[in-house]
């Protein structure tokens, strides 16, 4: 008998989201730019979020003939107060005298306003990912959403049948009976023992006085009779004691993670490098956000000598002078003895550098990391924002080729710096 | 239908069921036919707020091709229904056979009621009857249409890349107000003469535009005979997009193809805009009466019908000029009260009255209450009439009074404005004449013709604005024209001519190189 009503709302909905595609597709540049900004200003942890993107309105426009100010118009309005045929009036500014034609004003108007809309965060990831010229398995590898396990969390009150705690809601119901129960439990205590009593006096005589207790004995008994009826009245069980066992989703535990930055922040190391740079710690760290639930930042700068700093410092400080990277890496040895015992922590560090160093430096640096810190990281990716080559990239080149889990690169642009964690990906590709 | 004397209203939650629409719509529809309103049949469709957001941004169609413009529409609409700044509209309406109407889930029952009396019996009886919706649309095979349109983008899409779809359409966007023959009765859209012929057209289309260049190089040795060669168009043509379908030299079949898709959407929409106010009036006129009748019958509860009144009242609101919320006329306001006028002359017509509308004024005077001999004129003022003449022939004194009109005068070279006509005896005439002109769809958009093409020399196209009232073409005018110079392949030149022949703007645009 409904068949001319029809419900719709399971079919599709998000019919928009392929015009939504050709949208953000024509306006690609202004979308990437946007990222762009986005990303330097914000800190590594929350890369992972939506984005409002401007756009002028102009740029938006689509254009029809139509016809612009000036010329002979007449235009009726409604609401006259005090005209009278034949009166004059001033001009209003801005062409308020059409009213008439609502859209054309809006047409006519040149970018009052910016167009702005939200990039979701999917969307945003998108186009960063698109920026670092990742290969597609590692884009799904590193939107995947984390695997989930469900979990006892307690007892909730909706639920599925099959999950029906029956205890639980028992002992509620039960709770429930006598809560609700007590005011008349108690009067009907009362009201008995009275009965009783008075029952008792009638045995004993007195036709006066038995007279005015049969009144009462009755009154008592209807009573009671009422309170019997409404103890009855009290459900057994009721919808509001139904108990189920509540299961939440929890990602799957998997180790815990420390990621340690290490920058060149000397007097070369400019604005541009150090953005390039972030991008860098920035991949590496949504890689291990993918892998681990908890993963900890640790940032060291290091010019002449090192130092363990906050986000913001790290990227927004300069410093000027020389550079020694040994530094650095002693630091972050000790670092790792004091608060990193790799049997709780799988240890991963980012380098980054413009290839800098005081030459003697050097081969320190190599004998470090050989004996000292690659023996305990998972991995090491060093990337170096110059393009000169210097003894620091030659030393680097002998470890490189001597370990697996050392990379190296030079990356001038974004899109270069994927390959240094070629190998990282593709181990975890081939695990999952 | 109406017989049944006492009625026990109908329950009045405000939350809907399937049951409660199914109820209401059965007693609107019998109410309906007491008013023998003449309709398609109906089918109502409940759909989410986010569906109707999708509906939106596709010009309230249930389907359609896909474009970048939608999807900012889309983007738009959403962000500001999200932010609280504006409410979705309650329904939307399509103009096809049977005829869908939205419910959107949110409404309350009382707004469900309105908008079943307002869609399903108001609007979808002006799509049956209109004389423009008779002769430009066919109802029963839109949404077949949208749906091959749709099809046959993509596939272009796929084949030719979505960047040269989107360009073309871009470029046909940008003539659809000129796609239409305004005095030439078109051929209806068919689907399956659609298909059968599509193939068999782009054959022989193409021959025709071969053709047509042909005749140059025969032509090419007889250089300097200008008066010889024969004009073309012979006539100036009004409808760029189909010129451009049929004569531009450059264009591919599926080009061609798509240049006419986008052409029959824009004619399928063109009734539309001509009949703004007696369209929405209608529809407004017809929920105000059927939900009062339902209701002296006993069939609503009171609650219901405060809620519905509360939102009528909104909706037929219109702010005076100068208030904060104007934006010109109200066409639900005017409409609306045009036909409760039209109603009140059958009935009780005033010696004024009288004077105006001689045909009809009291022509239900003295009828049998239940035979609505009003709804003779009221249905023939439907069916004959666009916005512009129905304002020209309906428009009473009263209801100028009521909305105390005046006319204003802007010339461009008199640093005042002047006030032509106001709301008195003297007014009347000047104040209908002048609104029913704004109406106009040909005073409101530039008339814009194909003027000449060079067959014989660099193969440009010239377009003539007629200048109405002298007006002049507005600045985004040189954009358009790049689109033009884009599906005609060589330049493009517009002449704007004021009413004495002399042109007075000239652009002219050379297409760009890809």
């Amino acid at each position: 008998m409904l068949q001319n009503i029809i419900d719709r709302r399971l079919a599709g909905k998000n019919k928009s989201i392929g015009n939504r595609e050709r949208f953000l597709r024509r306006y690609k540049d202004q979308v990437r730019e946007a990222v762009q900004r986005a990303i330097n200003g914000r800190s590594i942890r929350d890369i992972e979020k939506g984005e409002d993107i401007a756009i002028p309105k102009r740029d938006l426009s689509e254009p029809v003939f139509h016809h612009g100010q000036g010329g002979i118009r007449d235009v009726v309005h409604p609401g006259n107060r005090e005209y009278v045929k034949g009166d004059r009036i001033e001009r209003p500014q801005g062409g308020g005298g059409q009213g008439g034609r609502g859209n054309q004003a809006s047409d006519d108007g040149e970018g009052e306003d910016d167009f702005v809309f939200s990039l979701s965060k999917e969307e945003f990831m998108q186009v960063f990912f698109e920026d670092l010229a990742l290969p597609n398995l590692v884009k799904t590898a590193l939107a995947e959403v984390p695997e989930w396990k469900s979990q006892r969390a307690g007892f909730s009150s909706d639920g599925t049948p099959n999950n029906l705690h029956v205890v639980r809601s028992m002992r509620g119901a039960l709770g429930r009976r006598i809560a609700l129960g007590a005011s008349a439990r108690r009067e009907i205590k009362e009201l008995e023992a009275r009965l009783a009593e008075l029952r008792e006096q009638a045995g004993a005589g007195d036709a006066a006085l038995t007279r005015d207790h049969a009144q009462e004995i009755e009154a008592i008994e209807a009573r009671l009779a009422h309170l019997y009826g409404r103890m009855r009245g009290i459900p057994y069980l009721d919808p509001i004691d139904l108990r189920y066992r509540s299961r939440i989703k929890v990602p799957v535990p998997t180790t815990k993670a420390v990621m340690f930055c290490l920058m060149d922040v000397s007097g070369s190391m400019d604005e541009q490098r150090k953005e390039l740079s972030k991008r860098f710690f920035i991949l590496l760290y949504l890689f291990l956000t993918r892998h681990y639930d908890k993963i900890e930042l640790v940032f060291i700068r290091h010019h002449t000598q090192a130092q363990e700093v906050t986000e913001d410092e790290f990227f927004h400080a300069t410093e000027t002078g020389g550079t020694v990277v040994s530094s650095a890496l002693v630091l972050l040895d000790e670092i790792i003895q004091a608060r990193y015992p790799t049997s709780e922590w799988n240890l991963y560090v980012a380098q980054a550098s413009d290839g800098d160093n005081w030459h003697h430096d050097s081969s320190r640096c190599t004998e470090i990391l050989e004996n000292k810190v690659l023996p305990l990281v998972r991995y090491y990716a060093y990337v170096q924002v110059a393009q000169t080559e210097q003894n620091l990239w030659d030393e680097y080149l002998g470890l490189a080729e001597r370990h697996k889990h050392f990379a190296m690169r030079k990356v001038l642009d974004p899109s270069q710096i994927y390959p240094v964690f070629r190998e990282l990906f593709k181990k975890e590709g081939v695990d999952a | 239908m109406s017989a049944e004397p006492v009625v026990k209203p109908l329950p009045g939650p405000s939350d809907w069921t399937f049951e409660l629409i199914h109820d209401y719509h059965q007693a609107i529809r019998a109410t309906a036919e007491g008013y023998k309103l003449d309709t398609y049949p109906n089918q109502l469709e409940i759909i989410t707020a986010e569906q109707m957001m999708d509906a939106y941004a596709s010009v309230g169609m249930p389907v359609n091709y896909r474009h970048w413009s939608y999807g900012k529409e889309f983007i738009a609409t959403e962000k500001n229904y999200r932010r609280g700044f504006m409410g979705l509209a309650y329904e939307i309406v399509i103009n096809s056979n049977p005829c869908i109407s939205y419910l959107m889930e949110e409404n309350t029952m009382a707004m469900q009621a309105l908008v079943i009396a307002h869609a399903a019996y108001g609007h979808n009886s002006f799509f049956k009857g209109n004389y423009l919706f008779r002769m430009w649309t066919d109802a029963s095979s839109i949404i077949d249409y949208l749906v091959y349109a749709k099809n046959y983008v993509a596939a272009c899409e796929e084949r030719h890349g979505i960047d040269a779809v989107e360009e073309l359409l871009d470029s046909c966007h940008a003539l659809m107000n000129h796609g239409v023959d305004r005095y030439r009765r078109p051929g209806k859209l068919s689907l399956e003469k659609e298909l059968a012929r599509r193939e068999e057209r782009e054959a022989y289309l193409q021959q025709q535009v071969n053709d047509l260049w042909r005749t140059l190089p025969r032509r090419a040795d007889r250089a300097g005979d200008e008066e010889s060669v024969r004009r073309f168009p012979v006539e100036p043509q009004e409808n760029l997009l189909y010129f451009i379908e049929k004569h531009a030299p450059l264009l591919e079949p599926w080009q061609r193809e798509i240049v006419r898709i986008v052409r029959k959407v824009a004619q399928y929409f063109y009734p539309q805009r001509q009949t703004q106010v007696m369209n929405e009036g209608w529809a407004t006129f017809w929920h105000y009466t059927l939900l009062n009748t339902m209701y002296d019958q006993g069939q609503l509860t009171d609650g219901i019908m405060l809620e519905w009144l509360q939102s009528h009242t909104n909706v037929v609101f219109q702010p005076p000029v100068g208030h904060r919320a104007y934006s010109g006329i109200n066409p639900y306001a005017l409409g609306f009260a045009m036909y409760t006028d039209l109603k009140r002359v059958c009935e009780h017509p005033t010696e004024e009255d009288r004077r105006w509308f001689p045909d009809f004024a009291g022509s239900a005077q003295g009828a049998a209450p239940g035979s609505h001999a009003w709804l003779k004129t009221l249905d023939y003022a439907m069916r004959n009439f666009k916005d512009e003449s129905f304002v020209g022939q309906f428009l009473s004194p009263k209801v100028m009074r009521d909305f105390r009109f005046f006319a204003v005068h802007d010339d461009e070279d008199d640093p005042e404005l002047e006030i032509s006509a106001i709301h008195d005896e003297s007014g009347y005439r000047a104040l209908r004449e002048s609104l029913s002109r704004q109406y106009d769809l040909g005073s409101r958009e530039p008339n814009i013709q194909v003027w000449s093409v060079n067959l014989r020399g660099d193969r440009s196209l010239t377009l003539r604005h007629a200048q109405h009232n002298n007006r002049p073409l507005s600045d985004g005018t040189r954009e358009v024209l790049k689109h033009v110079a884009r599906l005609w392949g060589f330049a493009v030149h517009l002449e704007s001519v004021d009413p004495q022949g002399d042109v007075r703007q000239h652009w002219t645009v050379v297409p760009a190189e890809s």
